[in-house]
């Protein structure tokens, strides 16, 4: 089992998700640069936060044209295990892996603070060691992160079970105040119909050690395993 | 000291400068007859402009580098002092840490949102520059009152810019502070504070070395943008200064974090020899001060420099202060390998020179000689100043103001006043504001914004953690600049205590007026000397600094504002706490009993009167009080402290309750009610040094009590929080918990 954690120039939270891998779940990880172009050799891909190519024009507008990016969509295709954290999120959005954008917050101001999302899904490769309905706490920090998709949209997301968290209150209910960015149907993370790519704005890589806040974010990783075949 | 055969290389001889020359580059027509007789000649235009930009206040220290002597700066822990990037010191397991702060006030006030983007991208230049990568920034902000329109616009492009520019680079902003005052209507402060972490033997000094070497600038293309920013910031905020817009550089997060990554990367090798990021004077100043500490020379041709436009003079590019630059000295066979290197990261990196043998700073402009000057002239001939200095007559006034003459606050009147601090802007919540700064990235912050007395960051790799603050009651500096800059490290230290950390380094920036003046040069002398005493009795030294003066805004000078910045270590973080009472803790107050509301936050905002003699300070019970906290929490006796600053004991108590969302029943000892005099605006909101709130478990009473028995720390019982959200000071006055949150919460939102 080993990780990739692709680094775009911009990138931030690269490292982050490497020592959350590597030293809290114990899975080797390491940093691929944008110009790989092979990706076989990986168990699992994560995008990272971060503004890359300093999010000029629009969040992972230019991340997408990356020479990584062909790959990335090869191992997606095959059905193997992506996960885009943040700036990853909105990537994987930006090169059509998963529906939707990401807009500027609602309140236009940069927001860095934990949020609480419940899980919706529990058969997606990331959500995988988790019951549906958990609620977990995870830190955000994003000023582009409110979730949009058109009517026609949602109603295909949501027949086809591609909603996988969405904001909520301490004990999971949804209410407007427990939505930070203002996302619509309050929407934290999608996946793709096969449910092996997954994208949210927290991030779980901030969220996995007591010591830093929190380990929630842990449940979201591990799950990885459990998909892989590693654990259970 | 220049010779013939230099000159006779030189066009023409120069024409004597006109006083319209002095002016654009801000040098007196004294300096400038000094420099002529340095040089043995009138010099060239460029010429003027550098010796401007380096003998200037904000590269020069003219006024204020005389006084650093006072400064403590050596320790067992100093791997390095001030004179470079950042000072560095041992951290332990091997491990440095590099800290500096850095002012940004000037270009804040003409343009906030750049100027304090700027300033942030400088600060963290300086810190990886040294070898060390950024784990943390803090923000030490003022000004002027934020209802008023300006103000406000000011305060949110400010912050809008520290968050721009910091989450962008994926530095988690830690901490800060925030004060308002109506001596900065017009002139903001912005001080931003880095530190990082390297390494021992990676730790790398910003000198030229051997003659040969070759400097290379890598980054930004060169603008016009930033010229004569160094001397902008060392003259006032006069209105035409507000016209000067085109002095404020504009920043490019994303440029920024190329360049930390390819250097950082870089810096393990040994390709190597010195690195310096430019910043005020541009290329003029980082070429010279690297040639400067290795005693050499260099030579630069202007034609090298990548522009961003046409037509620029070599004047223009040599003060340049167009940022996202680094200058980096390497060896001749290295060229290549580190140009590659920087390639792999999109930079491009020009060979602009050479480092050279006979001292002389040499530019060219293609085949024409523009700048033949002695290095020393540039780096050591900055006159220094030592300027008369009188205490303005009516601090004297003012300070002797006795505040019992004041009306003792009626009963009735208590939570109006208690509600009143809690919303000022320099006690109520600043969350509206760090939820706005990226502080969890980097996954190293244990207490962040608001969490604890101090930042807390873990060392990765080790149980360490590095506690971080920066403090100033600029206040008490107003009324006594020599005791309020005491005070300033005291509190900072007492902050770092109170999570359980130990001091180890301070940073410093000096706010202040013009020098010119004698009352400001008395309050920039008298508050280093502060500084410099009560860092010497705490074992604190100084490692780095910086220095801001002639911060008169439309309301003449500011408050004497000398902001310390300050690092602490934890042995092990599990042995940390913060400042969030637990329900059903015992609260302990630790230090003296006696507080006075002169000078205090209370005499200044609820009865408007800012007079009086601050808070007395005895360093030796300062630090007394601080290592028995530290020690009391070592031993895991403490779950969580707080130490009394601004608003006195209640304040104290609601910010501590409210940030654990807890009640409390505390019963005021008769002590504390007698060293008040019986007065209820003493006992409540006087303030004092050496005082902390420990809120502790009631079986570890006993030991506290011995810890601060063998120190001859006076310990208090104060009562208990409780699980009931009410605050209740038996006798006095009992309110609920959420009247107090409202008021401190949405004060800045």
């Amino acid at each position: 089992m080993k990780c990739a954690v692709v680094s775009f120039p911009g990138s931030n939270g690269d490292m982050d998700a490497v020592y959350a891998l590597s030293d809290a779940l114990g899975t080797p990880a390491e940093r691929v640069w944008r110009t790989e172009t092979d990706l076989s050799r990986f168990d699992a891909v994560v995008l990272p936060g971060g503004f890359s190519y300093g999010d000029y024009l629009r969040a992972g507008a230019i991340a997408r044209f990356a020479p990584v990016m062909e790959a990335v969509a090869e191992f997606a295709a095959a059905g193997r295990p992506v996960a885009g954290f943040c700036n990853g999120f909105q990537v994987l959005t930006e090169a059509g892996l998963l529906p939707g954008v990401l807009m500027r917050n609602a309140g236009l101001r940069f927001r860095s603070h934990w949020v609480h999302i419940r899980v919706e899904r529990s058969d997606t490769a990331w959500t995988a060691d988790i019951p549906r309905g958990t609620v977990l706490r995870l830190p955000i920090a994003h000023g582009e992160g409110r979730y949009v998709v058109d009517t026609e949209t949602l109603h295909r997301i949501e027949t086809d079970r591609q909603i996988v968290f969405r904001y909520c209150t301490a004990t999971g209910a949804l209410a407007p105040e427990a939505n930070p960015n203002g996302a619509t149907a309050h929407i934290a993370g999608v996946c793709n119909p096969a449910g092996n790519v997954v994208g949210l704005m927290p991030h779980p890589e901030r969220g996995a050690e007591s010591l830093t806040g929190g380990d929630d974010g842990l449940m979201i990783l591990r799950s990885l395993l459990v998909t892989s075949g590693v654990a259970r | 000291m220049t010779t013939e055969t230099n000159s006779m290389r030189m066009s023409a001889p120069n024409a004597p400068a006109t006083d319209a020359d002095l002016r654009e580059v801000a040098l007196s027509r004294a300096e400038y007859d000094r420099a002529v007789k340095m040089l043995g000649r009138h010099p060239a235009r460029v010429e003027l402009g550098m010796i401007g930009a380096l003998w200037s206040e904000h590269c020069g220290y003219k006024h204020s580098r005389p006084l650093f002597k006072m400064f403590p700066t050596t320790g067992p822990r100093v791997l390095q002092g001030p004179g470079e990037n950042a000072g560095v010191v041992d951290i332990g397991d091997g491990l440095a840490l590099a800290l500096k702060m850095e002012s940004h006030n000037h270009p804040s006030a003409v343009e906030p949102y750049q100027g304090a983007a700027t300033g942030v991208g400088g600060i963290v230049r300086d810190i990886f520059t040294m070898g060390a990568r950024p784990i943390a920034i803090l923000d030490a902000l003022r000004f002027g009152p934020l209802d008023e329109p300006h103000n406000r616009y000011l305060f949110g492009g400010v912050v809008a810019g520290i968050g721009g520019y910091g989450n962008s680079l994926g530095i988690p902003t830690v901490g800060g502070e925030i004060n308002v005052h109506p001596s900065y209507r017009g002139n903001p402060l912005v001080n931003a504070m880095c530190v990082g972490i390297a390494p021992h033997e990676r730790v790398m000094r910003a000198s030229a070395g051997e003659p040969g070497n070759v400097l290379l600038l890598v980054g930004a293309a060169t603008g016009r943008d930033g010229i004569h920013g160094a001397t902008f910031a060392s003259g006032d905020l006069d209105e035409a200064a507000m016209e000067r817009r085109p002095a404020v550089q504009v920043g490019n997060p994303f440029l920024e974090k190329l360049l930390m990554e390819a250097c950082l990367e870089l810096l393990e090798t040994d390709d190597v020899v010195g690195m310096q990021d430019l910043g005020a004077a541009g290329i003029t100043s980082s070429a010279v001060e690297c040639a400067g500490r290795a005693g050499t020379g260099i030579e630069i041709d202007v034609r090298k420099i990548a522009r961003r436009e046409r037509g620029m003079t070599a004047y223009e590019v040599m003060l340049s202060e167009s940022q996202e630059r680094m200058l980096v000295i390497v060896k001749p066979n290295a060229v290549q390998r580190v140009r590659d290197r920087f390639a792999r990261w999109e930079l491009h990196a020009d060979a602009i020179g050479v480092v050279t043998g006979d001292g002389h700073v040499r530019i060219r402009d293609g085949g024409t000689l523009v700048v033949d000057i002695p290095t020393r002239l540039l780096t050591e001939g900055c006159p220094t100043y030592t300027p008369p200095a009188a205490e303005s007559p009516e601090t004297v006034e003012r300070r002797a103001f006795d505040p019992l003459q004041v009306s003792d606050l009626a009963p009735v009147d208590i939570v109006a006043a208690l509600t009143r601090l809690l919303s000022h802007p320099d006690i109520a919540s600043k969350r509206p504001v760090w939820e706005t700064y990226d502080h969890t990235i980097g996954t190293n912050t244990v207490l962040g914004p608001g969490a604890g007395d101090a930042a807390v960051l873990r060392v990765r790799g080790t149980r360490r953690g590095v506690a971080l603050t920066t403090d100033c009651t600029a206040r008490y500096c107003g009324l006594d600049p020599y005791l309020g800059g005491m005070h300033a490290v005291a509190e900072a230290a007492r902050n770092l205590a109170c999570v359980g950390a130990e001091p180890v380094a301070v940073t410093d920036c000096l706010n202040f007026g013009n020098p010119e003046r004698p009352e400001i040069y008395f309050q920039l002398r008298e508050a280093v000397r502060g500084l410099a005493d009560a860092c010497r009795a705490l074992f604190i030294p100084v490692v780095s600094g910086n220095v801001s003066l002639y911060n008169d805004g439309i309301a003449g000078a500011i408050l004497p504002t000398p902001i310390v910045g300050m690092a602490g270590v934890l042995d092990d973080l599990d042995q940390r706490v913060g400042m969030a009472f637990p329900p059903d803790a015992t609260l302990l107050l630790l230090g003296q009993a006696t507080a006075t509301t002169g000078a205090s936050l209370y005499l200044a905002t609820v009865r408007d009167i800012e007079a009086g003699m601050p808070p007395a300070l005895d360093l030796n019970l300062e630090a007394a009080v601080q290592e028995c906290v530290r020690r009391v929490i070592r031993q895991g006796l403490v779950r969580a402290a707080h130490d009394l600053a601004d608003g006195g004991l209640a304040v104290a108590l609601a910010e501590g309750c409210i940030a654990g969302r807890v009640g409390c029943e505390v019963d005021v000892p008769d002590a504390l009610s007698t060293a008040a005099g019986g007065r209820l605006d003493a006992l409540l909101f006087g303030e004092a040094a050496s005082r902390v709130i420990l809120a502790v478990a009631p079986e570890a009473i006993g030991r506290i009590e011995e810890c601060a028995a063998a120190r001859g720390v006076p310990v208090y019982i104060l009562g208990r929080t409780t699980e009931t959200r009410q605050f209740a000071l038996r006798g006095i006055m009992n309110v609920p918990l959420h009247n107090l949150i409202t008021a401190w919460e949405n004060a800045l939102a």
